[in-house]
């Protein structure tokens, strides 16, 4: 008969789950763990305060830890598991929401489209030196009028001889500003295609998104294209569909899942901390009963969050996941660290408004992630026609 | 060029530390890390061995373990690992370390040996001058700052005031301070690497040498509860009171 154990439960990983993971997986996850604590911790604050980030080092720095298209195989890539790019997003997320957005923009939104539906010049061309960081991408699918109806879209694309000419306009890119180039995805007379923009390409503009309330360390612009006129060799080959972009989504997704537990994670181990220190009615507020209570549904919520997560990201290594488990993924790990982030807020009294502690940034900044990549109701919405059988979006 | 970084695995210092009932040897965990300061080593090792064409070597002894400590450093980008593990070497003093360490050394070959300092569960900070004189080698220590080329090296040795400039041919033995670069962050093609990169695990009877603990705990007391302060009340003269007080500590 099996026995049981009775070594103490660790409050930060009170399920145990680091067993779950590889030697090597360890090794990785603890990396991104120490980068982010040395490189962004310290300065995030600042640079969300700002509204500021200096986004060509990071790119850089990310680039030679190999962070850009890790889960890709080839081309400069790293070429690791799903479960590791998980991973990684998990311990940036936990530093900010706009530094994981920027890895997974990089990775999954602009590289992830030229090294799945692109040609091997495409490939060859670009990979290598968006895997490095010394070009930066972005991915403009949403339009001001076109969010979760993505298909909607009136940007388009004609052909004038052997050219393509583009016009309209994206917004809320992510990247926008910064990028050299940008993956946008218009109507043509063949579907919904995707082109590989340069950004110095003439007609094209990027104005920043100013004002934001949120992902405050993250560049959100709105992109421009006036009579953008790009070679025939710019339309990537692979697909001529909504199916381009959301497959780029379904990616970006999955590595939210994991994310979103990481914000979760440092919301809940800053209150922990803060419970046991601060002090009212001569007692540490941890010791009260409904602090108590507040510690518990958080500490479950980002160890069942983190272990839905690592489901997921072991069925993406065996090729089983599927876009409707993706779903459930981002839309009950993203509200669950929302609310654990606003949890958390409520333990650090009036110091949780503050930008000294990261619980109200990451507050914020998961109003976003609950809206990008797929609103919670949109989600909600795929997980119940998939019950049902039923389509309610419309 | 051959250069060879001694690591050492240890537990993990975020964890507290158990001694075992009656020997009073520290109990290592399955899972040991890649002690810190043995980071600037392997960095400065690999630096050396890349601007002069040469390979990086890790020499390690202790329990193998899950060898993720070892596997930390291999992934930063150092060519392959040796690990010396032999029951009888638990509790091994220092001396014993640098001897299986030289036979170790030795037996790959080498043009420099790089240490840290002082390891951080032990810290005897003697291994790497026993190791050169094992060796019959010159010890430069303490370097805060290394110039090496394929025949000489040259550091600044750290001293109480200052430092000393200090040079030698090679081959030679170098322990350097935590500082003296700034490690690189094993990159995610080094973590993956380094699981197909040797690593090979050695006995006593491989290396040929009998060697077992020469020393041995007599005792392990607790350290001494540290007293509270004495509060020195500001009535106007507290200065010089606290100028007494430091009189006495020969302070000043
Ligand atoms: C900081 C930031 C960065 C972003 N980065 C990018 C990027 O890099 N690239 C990119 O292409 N886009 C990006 N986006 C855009 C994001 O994906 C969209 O905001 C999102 O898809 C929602 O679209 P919308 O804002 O137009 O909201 P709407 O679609 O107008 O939705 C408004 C509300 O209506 C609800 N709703 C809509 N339709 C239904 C329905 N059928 N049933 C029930 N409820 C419904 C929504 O759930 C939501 O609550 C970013 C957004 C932000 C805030
Ligand atoms: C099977 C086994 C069991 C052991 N059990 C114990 C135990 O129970 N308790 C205990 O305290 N120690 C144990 N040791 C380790 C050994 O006792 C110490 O390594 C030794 O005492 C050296 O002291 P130090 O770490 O203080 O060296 P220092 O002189 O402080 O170290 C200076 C530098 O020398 C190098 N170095 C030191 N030790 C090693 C090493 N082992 N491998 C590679 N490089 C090294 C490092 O670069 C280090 O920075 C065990 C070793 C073996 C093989």
């Amino acid at each position: 008969m099996s026995e049981i154990s009775f070594v103490r439960p660790d409050p930060n990983d009170f399920l145990d789950i680091d067993a779950l993971l590889s030697e090597e997986e360890v090794l990785l996850r603890d990396t991104v763990r120490n980068f982010v604590e040395k490189e962004i911790t310290p300065h995030v604050g600042e640079w969300w305060e700002e509204g500021h980030i200096p986004t060509a080092d990071l790119a850089k720095a990310f680039g030679e830890l190999g962070m850009l298209g890790m889960h890709l195989e080839g081309y400069g890539c790293a070429g690791t598991s799903a479960t590791a790019y998980g991973l990684a997003c998990m311990e940036l997320e936990a530093g900010d929401s706009g530094i994981r957005s920027f890895v997974s923009v990089q990775g999954s939104l602009a590289m992830f489209p030229i090294w799945k539906f692109g040609s091997e010049e495409q490939k060859q061309e670009w990979l290598p030196r968006m895997a490095t960081g010394e070009i930066i991408g972005c991915f403009g699918l949403t339009e001001a009028d076109s969010g979760s109806d993505p298909a909607s879209m009136r940007t388009n694309a004609r052909r004038d001889g052997s050219d393509w000419v583009l016009n309209g306009s994206k917004m809320w890119i992510t990247n926008g500003s910064v990028a050299d180039v940008a993956i946008v995805w218009a109507r043509t007379d063949e579907g919904i295609r995707g082109f590989i923009v340069p950004t110095d390409t003439p007609g094209f503009s990027a104005p920043e998104i100013k004002k934001k309330a949120s992902l405050r360390a993250s560049v959100t612009s709105e992109l421009i294209l006036d009579n953008v006129r790009l070679p025939a060799d710019a339309v990537l080959p692979g697909v001529a569909s909504m199916r381009g972009p959301l497959s780029c989504l379904n990616e970006a997704r999955f590595g939210i899942a994991f994310g979103a537990m990481g914000a979760a994670r440092s919301c809940y181990e800053t209150a922990l901390e803060y419970s046991k220190e601060r002090v009212q009615f001569n007692k540490p507020i941890g010791s009260f009963q409904l602090t108590q209570a507040k510690l518990v549904e958080m500490m479950v919520a980002v160890q069942k969050g983190t272990l839905l997560a690592l489901h997921l990201g072991r069925r993406k290594d065996a090729g089983t996941l599927t876009p409707e488990q993706i779903s459930f993924g981002k839309f009950d790990n993203v509200r669950h660290a929302l609310e654990v982030a606003r949890t958390a807020r409520s333990i650090l009294g009036a110091n949780g408004i503050t930008l000294e502690y990261p619980v109200f940034r990451h507050m914020a900044n998961l109003e976003t992630v609950y809206t990008y990549e797929g609103t919670n109701e949109i989600h909600t919405l795929v997980i119940g026609q998939s019950l049902t059988g039923l389509d309610a979006f419309a | 060029m051959r250069v060879v970084a001694c690591v050492k695995q240890i537990p993990d210092p975020s964890t507290p530390y158990k001694l075992e009932e009656g020997t009073g040897w520290l109990l290592r965990p399955n899972d040991q890390v890649l002690d810190d300061t043995d980071r600037y080593g392997v960095e400065m090792g690999l630096q050396i061995a890349q601007a002069n064409g040469g390979t990086l070597t890790l020499v390690s002894m202790g329990p193998t373990g899950s060898a993720q400590g070892i596997r930390q450093a291999l992934a930063m980008g150092a060519d392959k690992a040796v690990i010396v593990d032999d029951a009888t070497l638990r509790g091994a003093d220092a001396l014993t370390t640098a001897r299986v360490l030289a036979a170790a050394i030795g037996k790959e070959g080498f043009d420099l040996v790089i240490t840290g300092t002082e390891s951080t569960d032990g810290y005897a900070g003697v291994v790497p001058q026993m190791l050169a004189e094992l060796l019959g080698v010159p010890s430069l220590t303490y370097a805060t700052s290394v110039e090496a080329s394929s025949d000489q090296v040259k550091i600044h040795r750290q001293t109480v005031t200052g430092y000393d400039v200090v040079t030698s041919g090679l081959p030679a033995v170098l322990s350097v301070t935590a500082g003296v670069v700034e490690p690189r962050y094993p990159t995610f093609k080094g973590i993956m690497d380094a699981k197909k990169k040797p690593l090979e695990t050695l006995t006593l009877a491989d290396l040929g040498i009998e060697a077992g603990p020469a020393q041995e705990v007599t005792g392990v007391n607790p350290a001494p509860e540290r007293e509270a302060g004495r509060k020195i009340e500001d009535d106007g003269s507290a200065h010089l009171a606290i100028i007494e007080l430091l009189e006495q500590k020969k302070v000043i």
